[in-house]
């Protein structure tokens, strides 16, 4: 009887060991992803109970907790709710948190573990715990032009310190304010977000860095050329020249953007004029030369098919690697599934300007205590080398063509090197163009990469293109960056 | 002084002598008991007073009374102990107690949050059912004097066993309101879950149907696979008692209940046997039965889906808030725990009964939960300790069934609440708010108490001076 006993008293161990286990996978190991769920409710009161931090641009609060009567004890508050919508997000009682508020709820609300010790000072001493504020990279006035240059368009803009990978500006249009969110009235906060959550185009969904996609258009052509010079092509390697191309397997004939031969006639036409002028069917011809591995590991050496932390979680940009080879030569032009957002582009153009190297970009460049002691400040780091610093140079240098006398003329700036490439992304027969642009100033030394996407055609349908709508709007973004 | 006259004091010392040793034994135990019990209390006088303090902001006597009441209580069951049972196990009843104070102490939290009082207080209630609980263990106690008696009841035991798990399905008896699992009864404006007292009645008749009857269940039938299986005659009882937890699952929705039984069995047949086909048989029963269950009946099903996908947002905001609202409270606690008085539990359902383990995490923390865990391990190491040092066959098998009862019920709540396991509405032993089951596990440690007594008795220090 003593052996069987013996056999369950291991039995009984391990049951209990598997409770031991369980306990702490939950209150140790998986403490900080549940309280980062949304409906954690306890979450939510706890970051009531104490002083709320406020977000900051260069110094200036754009939301911030004063004290009010009821029993959250403290108001949110957004000073200009709508032009950072896309930043901070909203905070609301029952519906989470999105943004900067959702995802540094934490340090906001003091229950970050690096706020440990004053959690604990706060218990000890009876002070009011409060939380930490976190200072943003942003530049208010980049900001600010972003802001304007979208009014009207559905959209975003994201422009990008190519050395640091600092956001600079980070805009998705339309906005919405998020004061009537912060209600502690929960039918209004309700009523409030299923109106915006209605509207279309929704307000609430970040075309920065979101779900709201994109098709790229010719702005993939960087991609394209990166992948190019990185497999042995240079700018004068030259590609067939038809008028129209017939993609293998279908009938689908594609056209350059102006019908007809790239660069007006030739048998064969350069590869830096092809970028120059947006030319598709040598592009095409080159996504078949290069094959869907080589075109798809490129797009992912930049982030595609991942997401970052900026620190809000990204969606990712998609480049299929299950495409036939038709699919393929349209995805060269930013045709068939490719999808971006203004992030991803901003980080293209950001790794070029940058010599070919991709600084991970982040909206955060500091965590402050009460005591105004930094908690965690802004270190640049480095997300990786999609491409040689020669090819970054060469790219550089094509790409500053396009802007002083090629297709992207939109973005020119009065004195200052500007590189850059337009992208018309089509969404079907009729259905309204994708307008892109993303480059960079001063090419020499780039300060600022910005990417802006103008969807629904800038409300003219087919009518615009990239380079009338969204390079000018860059063009204001770059100029207000470099004119401080 | 003559000769004679010294050899007899000499004789009156070595009697003497023996008999201090004898004495000198038991009361060591007892005042080690003693020690803890005092240890015991001052933890839950610490608990009520930190409730108060983190609930009210400062201290109120009135219910602090009910700490000293437990406290008067348990003195009294040390007391008996030192009277009926001098060599009984001395951790038993200081971990008994220090449960049933943390649990009073975390219930009566609760009430304040829910602005609860009087009689409509879950912890006035409580502290009414732990006086009844302990009462009853005293009576145990001391009426059974000699637990062998238990044996001669063997089949009284297994009727009312039957009886008790067939009331809640009695017209007129079981109780009205929508609760999911059947198995509750209502007498006299009390609940009662008859299933807690028929889970000892079920320890009862195995350890005297086992007893009587290992040989022929040990004997081997045809061999398949390499392994013996029993005879297919022998096959009766097994089936019966996997019958009896089908008709649980089945009939009164309880899927906890069903298994606690099933595993009793299952331990206690292995151990009295020490044949493992009759495990292997038993465990593929019911697994085909629970699995047969999960498909058919709906709420198997919905448990099952709510334990591996609680997270997913079509569950967490419906049929696995409770679960995930209770996940959320531990992990809130962290490592030392909001404090008493100063997390959220009541946002939990059922807070101070099937999920009082969460609410504990939650004020306590992970510290809190380890010190709960090791304290069940300790009693149920004490129980196994009879199983091992016992002199009868059917005290010890006794012993283990209870001592094993304790920990699989442990294991099924808390491994619910934690999603160890799929989710089962049982309570956890001593904690949990809920008379039954209070009185139920105090009756067990006194069982234990007399059974430890026994143990101890057996090598008497005779040694002389």
């Amino acid at each position: 009887m003593n052996k069987e006993l013996r056999r369950v008293s291991v039995i009984v161990l391990a049951m209990f060991l598997a409770l031991f286990g369980s306990t702490t996978v939950i209150s140790a190991i998986e403490a900080d992803n549940l309280a980062a769920q949304s409906n954690n409710r306890r979450v939510v009161l706890d970051s009531y109970s104490a002083q709320r931090g406020a977000i900051l641009v260069e110094g200036t609060p754009i939301a911030y907790s004063e004290p009010s009567d009821d029993v959250y004890r403290f108001q949110r508050i957004y000073s200009e709710g709508e032009k950072y919508s896309g930043v901070t997000g909203y905070f609301t009682l029952n519906q989470g948190s999105t943004g900067l508020e959702g995802s540094l709820n934490q340090q906001l609300s003091g229950t970050a573990n690096s706020q440990f010790f004053d959690q604990l000072n706060a218990i000890i001493t009876g002070q009011e715990p409060t939380g930490a504020s976190i200072a943003t990279t942003l530049d208010a006035e980049a900001q600010q032009a972003a802001w304007d240059a979208m009014q009207g368009y559905e959209g975003a803009v994201v422009a990008i310190e190519p050395s640091t990978g600092r956001i600079l500006a980070l805009v998705s249009t339309p906005g919405f304010d998020p004061n009537p969110l912060a209600s502690h009235i929960t039918s209004e906060v309700i009523e409030r977000y299923t109106a915006l959550d209605e509207a279309r185009p929704s307000p609430l969904q970040n075309r920065a860095y979101g779900g709201g996609q994109y098709s790229p258009g010719s702005t993939f052509k960087i991609i394209m050329t990166a992948a190019a010079l990185e497999n042995g092509y240079a700018p004068d390697s030259q590609f067939e020249n038809p008028a129209t191309l017939t993609l293998p397997g279908t009938n689908t004939q594609i056209n350059n953007p102006v019908v007809g031969q790239c660069s007006g006639g030739g048998d064969t036409v350069s590869m830096a004029t092809a970028l120059n002028l947006s030319c598709n069917i040598p592009y095409a011809e080159l996504a078949q030369d290069l094959g869907v591995d080589t075109v798809a590991d490129m797009a992912e050496a930049f982030g595609f098919n991942s997401s970052t932390q900026i620190p809000m979680t990204s969606t990712p940009s998609r480049y299929p690697r299950d495409i036939d080879e038709a699919q393929l030569m349209l995805t060269a032009f930013g045709m068939s599934s490719v999808r971006v957002n203004a992030l991803q582009n901003a980080m293209v153009v950001a790794a070029v300007a940058n010599d070919g190297v991709l600084m991970q970009p982040t909206l955060v460049d500091s965590v402050i205590a009460a005591d105004l002691s930094v908690l965690d400040e802004f270190q640049a780091s480095e997300l990786g080398r999609p491409i040689t610093s020669a090819t970054a140079s060469t790219l550089n240098d094509m790409l500053v063509d396009g802007v002083s006398n090629g297709a992207a003329g939109g973005a020119r700036i009065d004195g200052v090197a500007v590189g850059g490439k337009t992208g018309t992304g089509e969404n079907g027969p009729g259905e309204p163009f994708n307008l892109w642009f993303s480059g960079f100033a001063p090419a020499e030394d780039p300060q600022v990469a910005v990417s802006v996407i103008v969807g629904d055609g800038g409300g003219r349908g087919q009518q615009l293109s990239g380079n009338a709508l969204a390079a000018p709007i860059a063009r204001q973004v770059m100029e207000a960056v470099l004119n401080q | 002084m003559s000769t004679e006259a010294v050899s007899t004091a000499t004789g009156l010392q070595n009697l003497t002598g023996v008999i201090t040793l004898k004495l000198r034994t038991p009361s060591r135990l007892r005042n080690l008991e003693l020690g803890l019990l005092l240890f015991a209390i001052a933890i839950n006088a610490g608990s009520f007073v930190l409730v108060q303090f983190g609930v009210l902001g400062q201290v109120e006597p009135g219910m602090l009374t009910a700490s000293f009441a437990l406290a008067g209580l348990a003195l009294a069951v040390h007391v008996a102990l030192r009277i009926s049972a001098p060599d009984a196990d001395p951790l038993i009843l200081p971990i008994a107690t220090v449960l049933n104070g943390t649990g009073l102490a975390m219930i009566y939290r609760l009430d304040l949050a829910k602005g609860f009082e009087g009689w409509g207080a879950a912890s006035v209630r409580q502290i009414v059912w732990t006086t009844l609980a302990i009462l009853i263990a005293t009576a145990v106690l001391v009426a059974l004097r000699n637990y062998r008696v238990l044996q001669r009841f063997t089949y009284v035991a297994m009727f009312s066993a039957i009886v008790l798990l067939l009331l809640p399905l009695v017209p007129g008896l079981a109780r009205t309101d929508d609760v999911a699992a059947k198995v509750w009864i209502d007498v006299a404006g009390f609940s009662f879950q008859p299933g807690e007292i028929a889970k000892i009645a079920l320890g009862v008749f195995f350890a005297g149907y086992l007893v009587q009857h290992r040989d022929s269940l040990a004997v081997g039938g045809r061999k398949l696979l390499g392994m013996r299986l029993p005879r297919v005659r022998d096959l009766g009882p097994i089936l019966l008692i996997w019958a009896a937890a089908m008709g649980v699952l089945v009939f009164q929705r309880d899927l906890g209940t069903s298994l606690l039984y099933f595993g009793l069995f299952l331990v206690m047949i292995y151990v009295a046997t020490g044949r493992l086909s009759w495990v292997l048989l038993g465990l593929g029963l019911f697994l085909g039965g629970a699995i047969i269950a999960s498909q058919t009946l709906v709420y198997v099903n919905s448990r099952f889906t709510v334990w591996l996908d609680a997270f997913n947002p079509q569950y967490a905001d419906g049929d696995a808030y409770q679960l995930v609202q209770g996940i959320f409270g531990i992990a809130q606690g962290g490592m030392v725990g909001t404090g008493l008085g100063q997390g959220r539990p009541s946002i939990v359902p059922l807070a101070e009964s099937d999920f009082i383990i969460a609410s504990l995490g939650e004020e306590l923390g992970l510290a809190g939960l380890f010190a709960l865990l090791a304290l069940y391990l300790l009693l149920v190491s004490r129980g196994f300790r009879i199983g091992f040092a016992g002199r009868d066959d059917f005290g010890r098998l006794l012993a283990v069934g209870l001592s094993f009862v304790v920990a699989l019920q442990v294991f099924i709540v808390i491994g619910g609440v934690t999603r160890v396991i799929p989710l089962t509405g049982l309570t956890t032993p001593f904690l949990a708010a809920g008379g039954s089951s209070l009185i139920a596990n105090w009756i067990i440690a006194a069982i234990l108490l007399r059974l430890s007594d026994s143990v101890r008795n057996q090598p008497r220090l005779v040694v002389g001076p």
